[in-house]
Order: structure tokens, then C-alpha cells, then sequence
């Protein structure tokens, strides 16, 4: 079979998936239903791998496969197809191995849920929007595949609709995402009329002659590219939940834990950091866009690494985790070293994914507990899951000796961090030192509370033992709350912490035995603990090593003045070292506050102050971002409605005359057939009019 | 392809020979009349389809002229003159194509004067696609004011609790608009000296006069899309309409407008429509914020989705006036493709409706656990509302807005914001109706869509996906007549 068919058949493997599940899994049954769309998810994985490893071991060149015409309206040509290259081929690997195993993993997970089947439809139809996204050869298909995964994401995360916290999460997921999809959908536009085309390969070989241009926008005239490049940045902020529009994804934990793994950690989050490497063209021109690109980044791996200081929910912790990782993500590529950007993708993605499946993993031997005040001591009982976690945090944390080695995340956020700095250095960036000490001390934060999260959740005494018997009473108190909530409000900010399926009676009552998870759960687990220990020093050299030239080809470019990423390699030893130094305090401090001072957290927590509170309650961007837009928008629809609709534009018109006319036909008795003759009347008035002027014309 | 002769009229008064042969069924008295008229209609409608597939399958989409072109001198100068062009032919279709949907959707919830509700439903189908056939002034005027009658009645008698008011409010409206266009149509006519709409395209309207007959046409049109601020008769009229009037108001009678626009201010009044660009802008970008605004705040089903048509046609209006290939395209796009979605979503409130005999949002909640293929036609349908990628609502609004951009960045600054506020409201409706545990007890047994209703659902999903993965299909159809008209209308004002 030639490469062509075969990425054809991977690509649209899930599609195929999604569709017999959808019209009829509850025919087909749950075991079938499970099986063809994981069957076909491993088809797409394995398609994945081999043109991830033609690419990578053997020659493979670029190239496109044409499905079918799209739109095509004058110079506005898009194309459905398929783009196989560096950027692709990685993403591919990425999104096929963390799909499948998610799609197995949830054969145990959600074995109690009677909704099966279109839980797994859901999971391949995210998976083929997303491949749509990945492989995208032009502005439209990328956009597609954009609000595809949007969608699905929507769907995942109302998943137990049942719940109101659920479907709220959802329907605000999907409207901040459509604020980034405002800016972006202004940016083609922008691209389309300042290039004429909206097609990859056209588009880019046009840019350097741009560079310095103007463009006219709002009755201001913008650095051409800039612009292109700011508007664009605005959809990847929406998808990649950074600073401002980063509300819904902590809120998207309450979808089921494979989906927060697949979509909200390894996949569908990091679309934003895809699509400013794909763009790199654009903003390797676009100084004051990269800018804003490192100083957003900087700004939300900070403020998402501080927020997941003070959180209890296990999920939330880790979504944060997952925000603060986008943003060095973001850094990396705004800086110019759009390589390393996509190594901490690839990583992050292993980790993050087994990070979240242990989580789930905890969760589900937990009966539903995600408050991890309520857990503590689960080592011995889940021992599979703490090692796997353990590995996903000495991953994350970034531990690893320079010159030496260390697991994955290790080789990428050091070179995401020496990029800052050498960016900086070498003046290319003039957000590159605020990225740089960002990056150190944020990594100190991401030690501390991943460490926290394992003390919290494995070590310490087992505070389950003694809840167990005022469980049943929470969980009718909080159904109570949830029946009051506002849609688009976030009413979840304290303490309601149960990812629990809607159907099942998982109330257990008495005392509650957590459990090791079965072997469809435990094994993605271990492939993704390989990933996560071994995907930084295997492919350090393809992504950003001696070999990254030969990888990378024209996927990504580097501008004329863009050397980051070679300084990066020849930053100073303390440059090299500080992450290190900083993640060891973190750790250290989590041990101390955790384990040596058992209690003492919670104490400090308790009796509050000011910065808990504060970074408890996510910097109250929540309650902000409800009084200004939510009620915002209601005062301003009821304003509209009521008095411009109602009083104003009725009141003048047709009410006032209606008034006085209704008096005068209420004598005429039938009303409404009055009015056909009215009506009638002035029709014939036409007719006769048209008439005096035919014989009119026909005498003259 | 067999050539049916004098196709145009046939598609055009087929659907009244089958109201003729409803009252003939009446006169002979014998037997269920009711059920007579139900399936005359039917298969009136249905006939009405297949012929206007034979149109379609026989129309040369390369070329921008009128084809299939019948014109006789009927009488003192008026001519009976009807042809098609790449733009018109796909309405023609639309109402052929939504037609039998209709009297299906009416089979069971009307039981009140069958026989009358299908003889206007079958010569409301006439004068609709009269309209779009029609290529005489004085053709075009008898059938576009002559919708109004059925339609009215259609309300006015099969309409809710408050259908006087509304009805009546869509006549002062209306009536307001046409004397205006009424006037503007005898002017040109003496001027020009033809009634002939293809020759009048290419009469050159002196500048001067440009601006008065463009109000006076724009006055009848903007009330049919309905734009802001005349658009208050629409959420009346839909909420007192019965389903089926519902699905044709929004379907096809909105589009009346856009058709207007298309035919008469862009080509007639190039200088005008130019001048009156920022206006028509203006107002419609308000259309698209301020409406979806206001159905953010609805509490009746019907009329949220009523107040989301007005938004919608914000695009088309200012797609129209941006007058260039992507505007145009994207217009006569988002008003087919609003066809059907529009009509589905109002299908989809009939099938609560008349199982509960309400439209109040408060009222439902949680009807995915009992209704699972409803909740999935209904998800599919608001997703292509808001325009998701994949549905047809998506082609329409992207294509308007690039269209914009050239023109007014400020506009499809607005537009792309409507698109946030298009997922609000909907998304919101969706939830409030579909999502949570079921606590109104009256829900308990409510049940799922049946065999009749999915054959209604089947071929509106089935466009509404095929349209959004291949737009070519309507695209290349009114490829060449749009760029005709927008290389004209670019000519004429010098840009």
C-alpha cells in the first residue's frame, strides 16, 4: 500500500469510528462498540508511527495528499487534504498513541457507565477533528479541524449532562474558545486580503517581502505582519487556555479523566503552540506578535504555577500544571526557538497524559474522591499507580543531572529556559530574561506542587479511613447547590470536588476500600511511563540536537537573525544548573510542609490569609470575568429587548399605530380577514397603477 | 437528460393545479377531505421537487446569463417573462425542496380546516418560487405581495393564542414597504421603458434618481430579511405561526428580501448601494450584536430562535453590500444554507411543541435522558446554527465576513463578534432544554422523535452536513452569476 492511502486511512480511521458508534453503538452493543472505534484508533496509531519513523530514521519527504475541493471562491481556494511533514508527522505520533491509549484506558474507567457508546464516539470523533487540524495544508482545514476539537471538547466535557456544573463547564469552554476563534478568524481574514490566498504553501514563500509594511485596520494603520500575527495568537490563547482566556480549562475537569488526559493535557490544549510553530513564518517577521506571544506565555506559567500552589481537587492541580506547561511552551516559541517549543509539546504530552491517567487512576480507586484532603497514604494500595505517577512527576519537575541525563521533561524545559536566556542574551528578544527567570522560578513552583500532589494523594496518614461515613451526606448537599447555578457561571470554586458518573449509585456508604486499578487502565499507564521516562533523551537530537536541521527541514523557519536555539546550547553553567537548583527547593519545601510537618499546610490553609485566598480562588478571574461579561451581557440583552425592542421600536411603530387602528377595526368585526383585504385593496392599487402605465406606454 | 418545455412555469404553477385539485376533491364531497388534501398536497409537492431537479440537473452553471427563458407579450405591454439564473435557481430549489417537509411536519398537528391550510400552503409555493422565476417588474410585484396574503392567513387562522396582533403587525410592516417599492417599480418603468428586469439591469439609472429608488426598494426588502431596527414583527409572527409556517418564514420568506437586494439595489442602483453601503453595514452589524443579545435573554423557544434569524441575516445583508465575489457568494450561501438550518431548529421546537404544548425554556430541562436521537438532531442542528465548521452555517458566515473585511474592517470586527455571541445564546438554550436531570414531572414520559419525524429531520441533516463539507455544490452554481454581478457592480463605482 503506498504512503498516500495509508495516511488517508489513518487520518479518517477515527471519522469512520466515530460514525458506526454514533448512528448505532447502541445496537452494535458496548463491548463492539468499544472495540471498533479503540480497533480503529490503534490503525490511526500505528499509520502514525510509521511515517513518524520514515520520517525521522529513514527519507521521507513532504508531501500532500489532495482529498477534495473545500471552498473555493475566487482567490479564497481551500482544499481538503492532508500535510505530511516534520510538524505533522510529530503531531500525528502525539495525537495516535495518547488517543488509543486513553481510548483502552476508558474501557476500565468508564466500565460502569451505561453511555458507552457515545463516549467512545465522542473520543474518535475528537480524534479525527484534531488529525483534520494537524494535517491542515491551509487556513480553512486548520480551522476545521479547530473548532472540531472544540466541539468535541464541548461534547466531553457535558459528557455526564446530568450535571449542571458539567454542561456549564462545557458551554463556557466552548464560548472562551470562540473568543480566541474571533481573533483568529480576523487573522485569515487579515492574511487572506493582505496575500490573497489562504493556502500554506503559497502563503509563506510571500512573507519576508511584507516585512515592514503597513496595514490598514479599525481606521489605524498596524505593522502589517504584527497585526496578522496578534490576531492569530488570539485563537492559539483560547485553545491553549492562556492568561485572560485560560477560565475554561481548569472548569473542563469536570468531563471524565481520559478526556481531561487526551484533550485538555496532550492533544487538543497544545493546538495553539502547533499553530504559532506552523506559522513561524509569519511570526519570525512579526517581532511585536513573538513578543506578545513570550510575554504571554511567561505571564501564564507563572500565574498557572501559582494557582496550583493552593489548589486541593487532584484534576485541578494538574490542569493548572498543564496551563503553566502551555506557557513555557509559548515562551519558547515567541522567543524564536520554535524547535524546543515543540519538543516540550511532544514530552509534556507523554507526561502530562500519564500524570492525568494516575490521577484517574487515584480517582477511580477512590470511588469518585477527587478532593486529595480526602485521600493520602494510597501507595500501598495502589502501588502500580504511585510508581507510574512518581515517574510522571520526576518527568514533569524536570529532575535530570546536566551532562548527565534525566527523564523527558528534563531535556525539553531546560532547552525551552536556556532558549529564554539566549534569546536574551543575544538581544534577538526583549522578552527573553523575563522568560528566562519566569521559567527557573516557575519551575521551582511546578516541584513543589507536583510533589504536593504526590505527598498529598500517596504519603501521609489515609484521611479516608474517617470520611468515609460523612461521604453520602456531601454528596446530597452539593446536588442541592447545583440545581441553583447560572449557566456560564462558574459555581464550582469551593470545594465540590466529585468526578462522579452521573448514573451509577457509587454512594457508597461505610467505610470506602480504595483499589489498584484493572489492566486496561494500568497498561496505557506503562507505555505512556516509557514515554514519559525515555522521549527526551531518545529524541533530543531530532527536536533540538545535532540532528535538528535534517528533522525540522522547512517545517518550521528560522529567520535570517533567528539563532536561538544554537546559542541555547552554549548558555552558561549557572544557566544550565538554576532549574535544577530551583526544582530541588520545590521539592523540598512540598517534603517539608508535607511530610515532615504533616498538617501544618492545612493549618496555614485554614486559617487563611490574604495570598491563599487569593490564589485558592484562581486571582478571582472567575468572579471578575462573571460580573463583567456574564451579567454584563444579560443587562445589556434585557436593555436591548425590553426597552429598545419593546419600548422604543414597538412603542413608536407598530403599537402606537396599532392602537388606533385596532379601535377602528374592532367596529369592523373580523379582524383578520380585514386586514387581507386592506391588504388586497393596496395590491390591486398596484396592479392598477402598472396597468395606467402599460396602456400608457403601449399608446405612446 | 428529457427536457420538460416551458419547465419554469410548470415548477412554478404546478403546485397551484394541486391546490385546483384539493378544492376539486372538496367539491366532489365524498369521503375524508382532510386526507384527501394531505396527500394531494404531498405529492404536489413532491412533484414540484422532481421538477425542479430536472431544472437543476439541466441548468449550464458556466454561463451568467437567464436560462430556460419563456417571454410573451401577455397584455398592453406587460410581459409574461420568466428565466433563471445561477442565483435564482438554488431558491427555487430551496422551496421545492422544503415544501413536502412542511406538509409533513403539518400532518398530524393540523387537524383544524385541512383542506384550507394545504390549498394556501400550495399557492403560497407558487407565488414563492413566482418570485424567483419571475423576470418582469409587474410579474415580480403580483408574486412578492401576493405571498404575503397566504402567509398571513396561514397565521392569522392557524396561529397561536396572540395570532391577530402578530399578523397584523406583519401587515403594517410590510404594507409600509411595498408602497414605497410600488412607486419606485412605476418610476423606472416609465423611465426606462421597460418592465424587462434583465434589460432594466442594464439601463443606466441616472445617478440623481439612484438614491430614491434604492430607499424605496430597500424599505420593502430590509422589512422582509427583517433588518434591525424593522425586525420586531418577525419574533411575533414565528411564535404565533404554526411549525410548518414557522419553517417557511424563516426558510424562505426572509430570503425574499435578500433576493431583492440581489436583484434590484446591487445592479440596478450600483451608486447608490454604494453610498448606502455604510448604512446597510451599520444596521446590520447592530442586527448581529443586538439580536443575539436580545435572544440571549428569551424565555420562549421559538422566539430565541426567531431573534437568532434576525442576527443571522445581518451577514447576508452586509455579505450583499460588500459587493465583491466573497460577499455575494457567501450571502446567497448563508441564506440557502439558513434555510434549512432555520427550518430544521423550528421543526425541532414543533417537536416539543406538540408534545407538550409549550415553548417556554423554563418549562423543559434534561430531555436528553429521554429523547437521545432529538437531543442529537437538535445538537446537530444549533451546532450548525452557531456556524461550527463541517455544517453549512459555517461556509455562509466565513465567507460573508472575508467578504466584509475588504470593505469595512469595522463591520466583520462586529460580525466575528456575533459569532461568540451566536454560541452563547444558543448553547444556553440547548442546555437549559436538553441538559440536567428531569425535574418537571410533566417531562417524565415524554417521548422521542418517531419514524414521521425522522423523515423530516433526514434530508435537512443530510444537506445541512453535505452543503458544509462540500459548499461546491451551491458554490459553483452561483459562480458565475455573482462574479457577473460583482465585476458589474465593481465597474460601475470605479473600484
Amino acid at each position: 500500500m503506498n504512503l498516500e492511502l495509508l495516511v488517508t486511512l489513518g487520518v479518517f480511521a477515527p471519522l469512520l469510528g466515530a460514525a458506526i458508534v454514533g448512528l448505532s453503538g447502541r445496537r452494535l452493543g458496548d463491548l463492539l462498540s468499544k472495540s471498533i472505534t479503540t480497533g480503529l484508533l490503534f490503525v490511526s496509531c500505528a499509520v502514525a508511527w510509521i511515517v513518524f519513523s520514515q520520517w525521522t530514521w529513514g527519507h521521507l519527504e513532504p508531501f500532500t495528499v489532495h482529498i477534495a475541493p473545500f471552498i473555493h471562491v475566487g482567490d479564497f481556494q481551500s482544499n481538503w487534504s492532508i500535510r505530511i511533514d516534520a510538524l505533522s508527522a510529530v503531531m500525528l505520533v502525539v495525537v495516535t498513541t495518547v488517543s488509543s491509549l486513553v481510548h483502552l484506558y476508558s474501557w476500565g474507567y468508564m466500565a460502569e457507565d451505561p453511555d458507552k457508546p457515545r463516549f467512545f464516539a465522542y473520543l474518535s470523533l475528537f480524534t479525527f477533528a484534531m488529525l483534520a487540524l494537524v494535517t491542515a495544508a491551509d487556513f480553512m482545514q486548520l480551522f476545521f479541524g479547530w473548532e472540531g476539537v472544540g466541539l468535541a471538547s464541548y461534547l466531553l466535557i457535558g459528557f455526564w449532562y446530568k450535571k449542571s456544573t458539567a454542561s456549564a463547564a462545557a458551554i463556557k469552554a466552548f464560548v472562551v474558545n470562540r473568543v480566541g476563534d474571533f481573533g483568529f478568524a480576523l487573522g485569515i481574514f487579515t492574511v487572506f486580503w493582505m496575500f490573497g490566498t489562504i493556502q500554506f504553501a503559497e502563503l509563506f514563500p510571500m512573507i519576508a517581502a511584507r516585512e515592514g509594511t503597513g496595514w490598514e485596520f479599525l481606521g489605524y494603520t498596524w505593522s502589517a505582519l504584527d497585526l496578522a500575527g496578534v490576531l492569530l495568537f488570539i485563537g492559539a490563547m483560547g485553545k491553549s487556555a492562556q492568561f485572560f482566556l485560560h477560565t475554561w480549562l481548569p472548569d473542563a475537569m469536570e468531563g471524565p479523566t481520559p478526556v481531561s488526559a487526551l484533550i485538555h493535557a496532550a492533544t487538543m490544549v497544545t493546538a495553539g503552540v502547533y499553530m504559532v510553530c506552523l506559522l513561524s513564518p509569519i511570526f519570525e517577521y512579526a517581532p511585536l506578535a513573538s513578543s506578545i506571544i513570550a510575554l504571554t506565555g511567561a505571564i501564564t506559567a507563572l500565574f498557572a504555577a501559582t494557582v496550583g500552589l493552593a489548589q486541593n481537587d487532584i484534576k485541578r492541580v494538574i490542569a493548572y500544571s498543564t496551563c503553566s506547561q502551555l506557557g513555557y511552551m509559548f515562551f519558547a516559541a515567541g522567543v524564536g526557538a520554535y524547535e524546543a517549543a515543540m519538543f516540550h509539546l511532544f514530552t509534556h504530552a507523554f507526561f502530562k497524559a500519564l500524570l492525568f491517567l494516575g490521577a484517574g487512576s487515584v480517582i477511580h480507586g477512590m470511588h469518585h474522591e477527587q478532593d486529595m484532603r480526602k485521600m493520602g497514604g494510597l501507595w500501598k494500595l495502589l502501588p502500580i499507580t504511585y510508581a507510574v505517577m512518581m515517574i510522571g512527576t520526576i518527568a514533569i519537575t524536570g529532575l535530570g543531572i546536566p551532562g548527565i541525563g534525566g527523564f523527558a521533561g528534563f531535556y525539553s524545559k531546560d532547552i525551552v529556559i536556556e532558549s529564554a536566556w539566549a534569546a536574551a542574551a543575544s538581544g534577538h528578544s526583549a522578552i527573553g530574561l523575563f522568560a528566562f527567570l519566569v521559567g527557573i522560578f516557575a519551575a521551582g513552583l511546578t516541584a513543589y506542587y507536583s510533589w504536593r500532589l504526590i505527598f498529598m494523594t500517596f504519603h501521609n496518614k489515609p484521611v479516608w479511613k474517617e470520611e468515609g461515613a460523612h461521604h453520602a451526606d456531601d454528596h446530597a448537599s452539593h446536588a442541592q447547590l447545583e440545581t441553583h447555578s447560572e449557566p456560564l457561571a462558574d459555581d464550582d470554586a469551593h470545594g465540590h470536588a466529585h468526578d462522579d458518573h452521573a448514573h451509577d449509585d457509587h454512594h457508597h456508604h461505610g467505610p470506602l476500600k480504595p483499589h489498584e486499578s484493572p489492566w486496561v487502565m494500568i497498561v496505557p499507564l506503562l507505555v505512556l511511563s516509557v514515554g514519559a521516562v525515555a522521549a527526551g533523551f531518545l529524541f533530543e537530537g531530532f527536536f533540538t540536537g545535532h540532528h535538528e536541521g535534517e528533522f525540522w527541514r522547512s517545517a518550521i523557519f528560522n529567520g535570517p537573525h533567528n539563532h536561538v536555539l544554537h546559542e541555547a546550547h552554549d548558555v552558561p553553567t549557572w544557566v544550565v544548573w538554576s532549574p535544577l537548583v530551583l526544582s530541588v527547593i520545590g521539592t523540598f519545601a512540598a517534603f517539608w510542609l508535607y511530610v515532615l510537618k504533616e498538617g501544618m499546610a492545612r493549618r496555614m490553609a485554614e486559617r487563611g490569609g490574604v495570598i491563599h485566598a487569593f490564589l485558592y480562588n484562581k486571582w478571582y478571574f472567575d468572579e471578575v470575568y462573571d460580573f463583567i461579561f456574564v451579567r454584563g451581557a444579560k443587562a445589556i440583552g434585557d436593555l436591548f429587548w425590553k426597552i429598545g425592542d419593546v419600548k422604543i421600536i414597538d412603542g413608536l411603530g407598530p403599537n402606537g399605530a396599532a392602537w388606533a387602528s385596532l379601535k377602528s377595526a374592532a367596529r369592523l368585526g373580523k379582524l383578520q380577514s380585514g386586514y387581507v383585504y386592506h391588504y388586497a385593496f393596496v395590491m390591486l392599487l398596484g396592479v392598477a397603477g402598472f396597468l395606467a402605465y402599460a396602456i400608457y406606454a403601449w399608446g405612446a | 437528460m428529457p427536457q420538460i418545455p416551458f419547465i419554469l412555469s410548470v415548477v412554478t404553477f404546478l403546485p397551484l393545479v394541486g391546490a385546483g385539485l384539493i378544492m376539486l376533491a372538496r367539491l366532489m364531497g365524498k369521503g375524508d377531505a382532510a386526507g384527501a388534501a394531505r396527500w394531494i398536497a404531498l405529492i404536489t409537492t413532491l412533484a414540484t421537487l422532481a421538477v425542479s431537479a430536472v431544472l437543476v440537473a439541466g441548468f449550464d452553471a458556466s454561463i451568467a446569463t437567464y436560462q430556460f427563458v419563456e417571454r410573451y407579450v401577455w397584455f398592453a405591454g406587460a410581459e409574461y417573462h420568466m428565466g433563471v439564473d445561477g442565483i435564482s435557481i438554488l431558491f427555487v430549489l430551496l422551496t421545492a425542496f422544503l415544501m413536502p417537509i412542511c406538509i409533513l411536519a403539518s400532518w398530524k398537528t393540523i387537524t383544524e380546516r385541512v383542506v384550507d391550510y394545504m390549498i394556501a400552503f400550495l399557492v403560497l409555493e407558487t407565488l414563492v418560487i413566482g418570485v424567483f422565476t419571475s423576470l418582469d417588474l409587474f410579474l415580480f410585484y403580483i408574486f412578492f405581495e401576493g405571498t404575503l396574503v397566504p402567509m398571513f392567513i396561514i397565521i392569522g387562522v392557524w396561529g397561536g393564542a396572540n395570532r391577530i396582533y402578530a399578523a397584523y403587525k406583519f401587515f403594517l410592516y410590510t404594507l409600509l414597504g411595498s408602497v414605497l417599492m410600488l412607486l419606485a417599480m412605476l418610476w423606472m418603468a416609465s423611465t426606462a421603458g421597460t418592465t424587462s428586469i434583465p434589460e432594466l439591469k442594464a439601463f443606466d439609472f441616472p445617478a440623481y434618481a439612484q438614491p430614491m429608488l434604492w430607499l424605496a426598494f430597500f424599505a420593502s426588502f430590509a422589512v422582509k430579511m427583517p433588518m434591525w431596527p424593522v425586525h420586531t414583527w418577525l419574533p411575533d409572527a414565528h411564535v404565533q405561526a404554526p411549525t410548518a409556517g414557522s419553517v417557511i418564514l424563516a426558510g424562505i420568506l426572509l430570503k425574499l428580501g435578500g433576493y431583492g437586494f440581489i436583484l434590484f439595489n446591487l445592479p440596478m442602483f450600483p451608486l447608490a448601494s454604494q453610498m448606502f453601503a455604510p448604512l446597510v453595514f451599520t444596521l446590520s452589524a447592530i442586527a448581529i450584536v443586538y439580536t443575539s443579545l436580545v435572544a440571549f435573554r428569551q424565555t420562549d423557544i421559538k422566539k430565541l430562535i426567531a431573534y437568532s434569524s434576525v442576527a443571522h441575516m445581518g451577514f447576508v445583508t452586509m455579505g450583499i453590500f460588500a459587493g465583491n465575489d466573497q460577499g455575494v457568494q457567501g450571502a446567497v450561501f448563508q441564506m440557502l444554507s439558513h434555510g434549512l438550518i432555520s427550518g430544521a431548529l423550528f421543526l425541532c421546537v414543533g417537536v416539543v411543541y406538540d408534545r407538550m404544548h409549550t415553548r417556554e425554556i423554563a418549562f423543559y430541562g434534561g430531555l436528553t435522558s429521554r429523547m437521545p436521537w432529538f437531543a442529537a438532531i437538535f445538537l446537530m442542528f444549533t451546532m450548525a446554527n452557531v456556524g461550527l465548521p463541517g455544517t453549512s452555517g459555517f461556509i455562509g458566515e466565513i465567507l460573508t465576513m472575508t467578504g466584509i473585511y475588504q470593505v469595512s474592517t469595522w463591520t466583520a470586527l462586529f460580525a466575528a463578534s456575533g459569532v461568540i455571541f451566536s454560541a452563547v445564546y444558543a448553547l444556553t438554550l440547548y442546555r437549559n432544554v436538553m441538559f440536567g436531570e428531569i425535574t418537571n414531572p410533566a417531562l417524565k414520559a415524554i417521548t422521542d422523535v418517531d419514524k414521521r419525524e425522522l423523515l423530516i429531520f433526514a434530508p435537512l441533516i443530510i444537506g445541512t452536513l453535505w452543503l458544509g463539507v462540500q459548499p461546491g455544490l451551491v458554490l459553483d452554481y452561483t459562480a458565475a452569476s455573482v462574479e457577473a454581478l460583482t465585476s458589474a457592480y465593481q465597474l460601475a463605482i470605479g473600484g
